[in-house]
């Protein structure tokens, strides 16, 4: 695997994750993230999570009234990897306890999930579950045209991108109007998006008018951009002006699956991918070209750095744990998304205690 | 960002069906009381008006004058027949608009239990609103979207010079044309059918709609509308303390026309074994699960797409857990160990089989649900082949399975015009040496498709009318077997079942191996 995962052991990861969850993992950002303000009620304590545990056993339905309770249940169990569902109308841990009819997912975040192996049409360096330096520029070429579309034609504003910590990314549309769509609303957007059609029955993967949807548009000048440097480069592709079709093929074919439902599952931010030890963690969107998935903290890098820096500050005010390692730089773009995130909120908190006061 | 003042005054929207016209959103349930008889009788009509609606989409372009002389005709004999009548006040009137309300909610409780009910009641609705707007007069379509709050102000020509060549390029229409035409600023979730077809040019949240295709927008809000009530009325039916009067009525309405779901009925369970799947796909797989099968026997994978799609088509005919288990992990594990397709893809399967999760028991996908949802993407073999299927590489795979040209011609004009359905029906015509046009009744369901084919070779769906020699040697000139094949379609089973024996038994050795 030309992945360097540098000190990392598989073998090691039943003893890292206590320590990992118990010092490392950020519960606070992570249920303001959640919590959305508690502007809604309900809106964490009814969100479900799945854990899966050592020898793959798979427990869905976990839900947690609090950040506290959270904390507590993730210590407790250190799943090698934690999902998170829809938020349902009764609380998921009790979802025996009503019909299953009524028990139903109300809302979740819109998700895209991009895998490398996707691309496997297009890339010639490696395939399946491999990466290189050399091909992950299409990962960065797909973020760039599927972030440029979700605000500037659907007019979404908090997206969370997520390293999925060997192949993959993923994207959390948190707007309000993202987490109410319905399956309908996902669909339109899922396909709106994906320019490449058809499975291995259809000839022409992409479809192309002579003249374009504004948005395919945006997208042939963004992997314009990136064409020379990528195709000659890095894939030895003819760097003849023809071959521009296809390398439309980079645009994103993203999971349209996980994307339609509200009731899909998808990793969790801040889990560890148990194959490469690595963070699943943000990424900035606006700083795309310079994440490097191969710099990536793995579990055994952030947990030996805890133990080489000092606990404390030079003013000695204890800081958090994660902000003393590699992980920090990553929690500065989490708490780049929050901030932005609460302003949402915070007008209609006061919007509903002065309701309060006048009636 | 903030679309609470996209409609106007959309919060003080006042609910009522009280419009002056008779084509509505149906806001408010009916509060008359309606008699048992009056009841069932109510639901049967409306039932009748949407399997017409049903079979007219089937048969002709929606936009047909056949498909308005079709529904037309079928609606003569029915409580419904001035429903398509020019708005006049005449005395019917009100008890017609009674009789559309009623029946409206009735079906509405009949269908709303299943996802698969669901979907067609919410399809067959929805193409019977666009048939009754399309008919009205340009008037009366502008009153009704004053009526009921969609009226949406037109962009300013300012406004409009600025995005004239995205709009140009939506409509791909001139520049020039864009300058004259009404266009409207909607939020992109009141028009996500033009928005999954990219035939809308969106910015910042908005839509930007030409009056063309309001109609459009209307069929968005009023899908999301029924949507809506269609799952709140599932979720409340469990809670309906109801005599034990009306429930099996709805059960029964609800059986009415989705025709069964196949679920795997007891008796079933077990006619099916692993070893038996590739002799059946060649006789009697509709052509997706054909594809789906040898797709799996070349990659010794399928993706999720496909492993939903063609599991449960299985399970569907009578394939056990066990013999399921036996099935995939076979020919999967030419690939990966065993190891890994227990842990990978066992879960799954026994989930389809209601053995975990949430344990429902899973039913096969019908066709609506393969041709409308989930379209294949790269590597994905599932889906609809004559949707997903490029017409011409269709037509040469279909021509190498030696379909003759008169079968192949029909299916692929029928392709062409987006009915699937009639496409497979004709392609089953072929497969079974049956005469063109033979089955009355198209396939819905891909068990359907099998149960059908099992019965026609099993001599049970003889042919009776044979009357047109001519044409079905026509069609065989191109198949090998012609010969013997004519005389009777006995005599060709016969000669692929022993084909197929040797098949299975190689397959056997080498998996077993």
């Amino acid at each position: 695997m030309p992945e360097k995962t540098s000190s990392y052991d598989p073998e090691s990861l039943p003893d890292l994750l206590p320590i990992y969850y118990k010092k490392l993992f950020p519960y606070g950002p992570y249920f303001r993230w959640l919590n959305y303000g508690g502007v809604e009620k309900n809106c964490f304590s009814h969100r479900e999570f799945s854990f899966t545990l050592k020898d793959d056993i798979y427990i869905r339905y976990q839900s947690f009234s609090n950040e506290k309770d959270l904390t507590e249940e993730i210590q407790k169990r250190c799943p090698y990897k934690i999902d998170i569902g829809a938020i349902f109308s009764h609380r998921p841990k009790e979802h025996k306890t009503v019909k299953a009819s009524s028990f139903v997912a109300l809302k979740k975040e819109l998700v895209f999930d991009i895998d490398m192996t996707d691309y496997d049409d297009v890339r010639s360096c490696c395939s399946g579950a491999d990466i290189c330096s050399k091909c992950w520029p299409l990962m960065q070429i797909a973020i760039k045209i599927i972030d440029r579309a979700l605000r500037d034609d659907f007019g979404f504003e908090h997206l969370l991108w997520v390293y999925s910590g060997r192949r993959g990314v993923h994207c959390w549309v948190c707007d309000e109007t993202a987490r109410k769509l319905s399956q309908p609303g996902r669909t339109a957007i899922a396909e709106y998006l994906s320019v490449v059609k058809g499975g291995e029955s259809q000839t022409r993967k992409v479809m192309l008018d002579d003249r374009p949807h504004p948005s395919i548009t945006s997208a042939i000048d963004i992997v314009r951009k990136r064409f020379t440097d990528y195709a000659v480069k890095k894939q030895d592709f003819l760097g003849d002006d023809d071959k521009i079709k296809d390398v439309l093929q980079l645009i994103p074919e993203e999971n349209v699956n996980v994307s339609k439902g509200v009731n899909h599952l998808l990793k969790s931010p801040f889990c560890i991918h148990p194959k490469t030890g690595r963070v699943c963690v943000p990424i900035d969107p606006d700083n795309v070209d310079s994440f490097d998935a191969f710099k990536v903290p793995t579990i055994s890098e952030i947990v030996d750095e805890l133990n080489h820096v000092e606990p404390t500050s030079e003013d000695g005010k204890r800081i958090k744990d994660y902000k003393r390692t590699s992980m920090k730089g990553y929690m500065e773009i989490f708490d780049k998304f929050l901030t932005n995130l609460e302003k949402t909120w915070k007008g209609k908190l006061i919007e509903q205690s002065g309701k309060l006061t006048y009636d | 960002m903030d679309f609470s003042t996209r409609r106007k005054g959309a919060k003080k929207e006042v609910v009522t069906n009280n419009t002056s016209q008779k084509l509505q959103f149906y806001k408010i349930p009916p509060t008359e009381t309606v008699s048992l008889h009056e009841f069932e009788e109510f639901a049967l009509e409306r039932l009748k008006v949407l399997k017409a609606i049903e079979t007219a989409g089937e048969k002709f372009v929606k936009t047909s004058s056949e498909y308005e002389a079709y529904v037309r005709e079928q609606l003569r004999n029915t409580k419904f027949s001035k429903l398509l009548k020019s708005e006049k006040n005449d005395e019917n009137d009100s008890e017609l608009r009674s009789l559309d309300n009623v029946s409206h909610f009735i079906l509405r409780l009949a269908y709303c239990k299943s996802e698969e009910a669901r979907r067609w009641f919410r399809q067959q609705e929805l193409d019977l609103f666009r048939f009754r707007f399309s008919l009205m007069s340009e008037s009366l379509k502008k009153k009704f979207l004053v009526e009921n709050n969609l009226h949406y102000e037109s962009i300013s020509d300012e406004e409009k010079s600025k995005i004239q060549e995205q709009l140009a390029a939506v409509s791909n229409k001139g520049t020039g044309v864009v300058e004259s035409l009404e266009y409207f600023k909607v939020h992109f979730t009141d028009v996500l059918d033009l928005v999954q077809k990219r035939k809308v040019y969106l910015h910042k949240g908005h839509a930007y709609v030409a009056y063309d295709d309001m109609i459009s927008l209307l069929i968005g809000v009023y899908r999301e509308h029924l949507s809506q009530a269609l799952a709140i009325t599932a979720r409340a039916i469990p809670h309906l303390e109801e005599d034990e009067r009306l429930l099996p009525m709805l059960s029964g309405l609800s059986k009415r026309y989705l025709g069964s779901d196949y679920d795997v009925k007891k008796s079933t369970v077990g006619q099916v074994t692993a070893d038996m799947i590739d002799m059946l796909s060649k006789k009697s797989f509709p052509l997706c699960m054909s594809h789906l099968h040898s797709s799996m026997r070349q990659n010794h994978h399928l993706r999720h797409g496909g492993r939903q799609q063609y599991g449960l088509f299985l399970k569907g005919i009578g394939l056990s857990l066990d013999e399921a288990m036996k099935f995939w992990r076979s020919e999967f594990t030419k690939l990966i160990d065993v190891d890994k397709f227990d842990k990978q893809y066992s879960y799954n399967i026994r989930h389809n089989y209601g053995k975990e999760g949430k344990r429902a028991d899973y039913t096969p996908y019908s066709c609506m649900k393969i041709i409308m949802s989930n379209a294949p993407g790269p590597g994905d073999s599932h889906g609809c082949p004559f949707k997903h299927t490029d017409v011409d590489l269709l037509r040469q795979k279909l021509k190498n399975m030696t379909i003759g040209d008169v079968y192949l011609d029909k299916i692929i004009s029928e392709v062409k015009a987006g009915r699937y359905n009639v496409a497979c029906t004709r392609y089953f015509e072929s497969v079974h040496k049956l005469p063109l046009e033979y089955q009355a009744q198209t396939f819905s369901h891909p068990n359907q498709y099998f149960e059908e084919s099992q019965r026609t070779l099993n001599g049970e769906n003889k042919p009776v009318g044979i009357g047109t020699p001519q044409r079905s040697q026509k069609t065989m000139t191109t198949t090998s077997t012609e010969n013997k094949s004519q005389n009777k379609t006995k005599s060709c089973i016969e000669e692929f079942d022993t084909m197929d024996d040797d098949f299975d038994i190689n397959e056997v050795i080498e998996t077993s191996a």
